[in-house]
């Protein structure tokens, strides 16, 4: 269990964040969704270490993260990032063994543990057969797929995914949150996903965050979150939730 | 190697070189002169460039991966500019010749090439972190600054021009073991360092925020790739002047072949500099035998077409 309480984040003396206070649940898909600017980025950003928490707490399983070094944060958090910016050259297998970094010696070698891992990482996001490939020579869906594979083997509980389907086709979408919500459920994950896209945020999250200006503006189950008035408010536009289908289905008026 | 020992403006027979290297005609009168040069100045001379290809090459993949930078080398956060300068003013303006006279000018390359890394990321540090964009633009501006400098004072002196110039162009203005001695210990310490960076340099690949994210401290790992290379790069040049290309093309064309992998790709670089660097001194001594060439001038010769071909063939994109 990921309990954030009371989080505020200023950044260049702007408030970004007010009073973030929820709890995300082992082996559920937290799903996070509201306009461009609300703070749903930052808010990964601040539980993943990036943004240091001066306000508020982060707390799993009642241990408090706060001060931990980023290397302990490392073996408790993981974050899968936009596949955008990766080096072409590298091959996937090194690339998925970089997970094992908060691990290593100081000599920094692999083990055979590690090794071991690493394989597992890449069977379970169906990618061994991609190991000895270059990150530049994979397609959009093979790379977020890599990456999910690398944040595996950095066994920890809680996986951070900003955005992952942006550069995906459908197919590749519903490939990675299906995935996604496997490994989730099969290893008791908690996971955070931001999602731009409503209605695939309505198929996988368990509970979803509304956010807007950086504060809170709903959380709970689909079925709660989704609804006419609140999503017309905050996106400005008028929005239907048709409800009658078992997954709420969202479409602009 | 024993090409190395070999050539110079007296060639000396390989079958002499080994059998003074073997010692198996010690005594012999007619050999006192070929031991001397072999044991004097071929030897250490071979040693010295085996070091500075080694660091300049290492030091170069290291600050290419540490900036994500195809353009980065040795020289770009302002560490050959700097000790130009240093050399130079030593030169122009005569410092007294103590018993330390002929160390001054490396000494003195050695400080302004700390110096100027230093000043430049003084000046790009904003904060608590230094982006790398404005590193590399303020150690294009230093750079530049420092070497108009070097120009004015060089147009300003009378005599010591040739010296200085030599210098510049990556002679060696020392001979014998000094030199070696000198820049070894720093060389060395220099290029273990590096060698133990593979892996953060390999995390580093992914930028500071993935790098952090997966528990690398990216601070501590930055400022030691930095120093390690710096000081390698710095005892290089003091010791070698400035020998451009080794830093930049010999990581370019390892990775073209060998991939991008840090842990590999730091060692290899080091080997390649030091074999490019050692037959470019080769050719150095005799292409207009028996007047020497700035070894600088044959590293930028031969390896810029070298590099450019490379840069035609090579069909995958392997930055």
């Amino acid at each position: 269990m990921l309990e954030i309480k009371d989080l505020s984040v200023d950044l260049n003396a702007e408030p970004v964040l007010r009073n973030i206070s929820f709890t995300a649940k082992t082996g559920k898909i937290l799903g996070i969704i509201g306009p461009n600017g609300a703070g749903k980025t930052t808010l990964l950003r601040a539980i993943s270490g990036l943004i240091p928490i001066r306000i508020g707490n982060l707390e799993l399983d009642s241990e408090n993260l706060v001060d931990k070094s980023i290397i302990e944060r490392a073996k408790l958090i993981a974050s899968v990032p936009q596949s955008s910016s990766l080096p072409m050259a590298f091959n996937v297998w090194d690339m998925v063994m970089l997970g094992r970094t908060p691990y290593l010696n100081w000599l920094e070698q692999t083990s055979s543990q590690d090794d071991e891992i690493i394989q597992f990482s890449l069977q379970q996001t169906q990618s061994l057969d991609l190991a000895m490939r270059k990150v530049g020579e994979l397609s959009a869906g093979e790379q977020q797929r890599v990456l999910l594979a690398r944040a595996l083997a950095q066994s920890t509980p809680v996986l951070l995914m900003d955005e992952p389907t942006t550069h995906l086709d459908l197919r590749y979408q519903i490939e990675l949150l299906d995935l996604v919500q496997q490994l989730t459920r099969q290893k008791n994950l908690i996971t955070i996903i931001v999602l731009h896209d409503l209605n695939l945020a309505s198929r996988y999250a368990d509970e979803m965050m509304l956010l807007e200006h950086g504060q809170i503006v709903a959380f709970g189950n689909p079925q709660k979150v989704l609804r006419d008035a609140v999503l017309s408010r905050v996106y400005q536009i008028p929005i239907h939730v048709d409800k009658k289908t078992r997954i709420p289905h969202v479409f602009p008026k | 190697m024993l090409l190395s020992i070999a050539i110079g403006s007296v060639v000396i027979p390989l079958k002499t070189v080994l059998q003074v290297l073997f010692n198996s005609r010690v005594g012999d009168a007619g050999f006192s002169t070929f031991t001397t040069i072999i044991w004097e100045l071929r030897i250490p001379r071979t040693i010295l460039m085996i070091l500075a290809g080694a660091a300049l090459a290492g030091s170069g993949s290291a600050y290419q991966g540490l900036f994500r930078n195809p353009l980065a080398d040795p020289y770009l956060i302002g560490a050959a500019s700097g000790a130009g300068l240093g050399a130079v003013i030593a030169i122009t303006i005569h410092w007294p010749g103590s018993v330390f006279g002929f160390f001054v000018v490396p000494l003195a390359a050695f400080i302004g090439a700390v110096l100027t890394v230093l000043l430049v990321f003084g000046v790009s540090r904003a904060g608590k972190t230094t982006p790398v964009t404005t590193l590399i633009l303020a150690g294009v501006a230093v750079s530049s600054f420092a070497t108009a400098l070097t120009s004015f004072l060089l147009i300003n002196s009378s005599g010591e021009l040739r010296r200085a110039l030599v210098w510049l162009m990556g002679g060696s203005t020392l001979s014998g073991w000094m030199p070696v001695l000198g820049a070894a210990p720093y060389i060395l310490i220099g290029l273990v360092t590096l060698l133990s960076m593979g892996h953060a340099l390999n995390v580093l690949q992914f930028g500071d925020e993935q790098a952090r994210q997966l528990g690398l401290r990216v601070p501590l790992f930055r400022t030691l790739i930095i120093l390690a290379a710096t000081l390698a790069t710095a005892a290089a040049v003091a010791f070698t002047g400035i020998i451009g290309f080794v830093g930049l093309i010999v990581p370019h064309v390892m990775r073209n072949l060998w991939g991008g992998d840090y842990r590999r790709l730091l060692p290899l670089s080091i080997i390649g500099g030091a074999t490019f660097l050692l037959a470019a001194d080769i050719l150095s001594r005799i292409l207009l035998a028996p007047q020497e060439l700035p070894v600088g001038i044959i590293t930028a010769l031969a390896g810029a077409p070298f590099f450019l071909l490379l840069l035609r063939k090579s069909k995958q994109q392997y930055w």
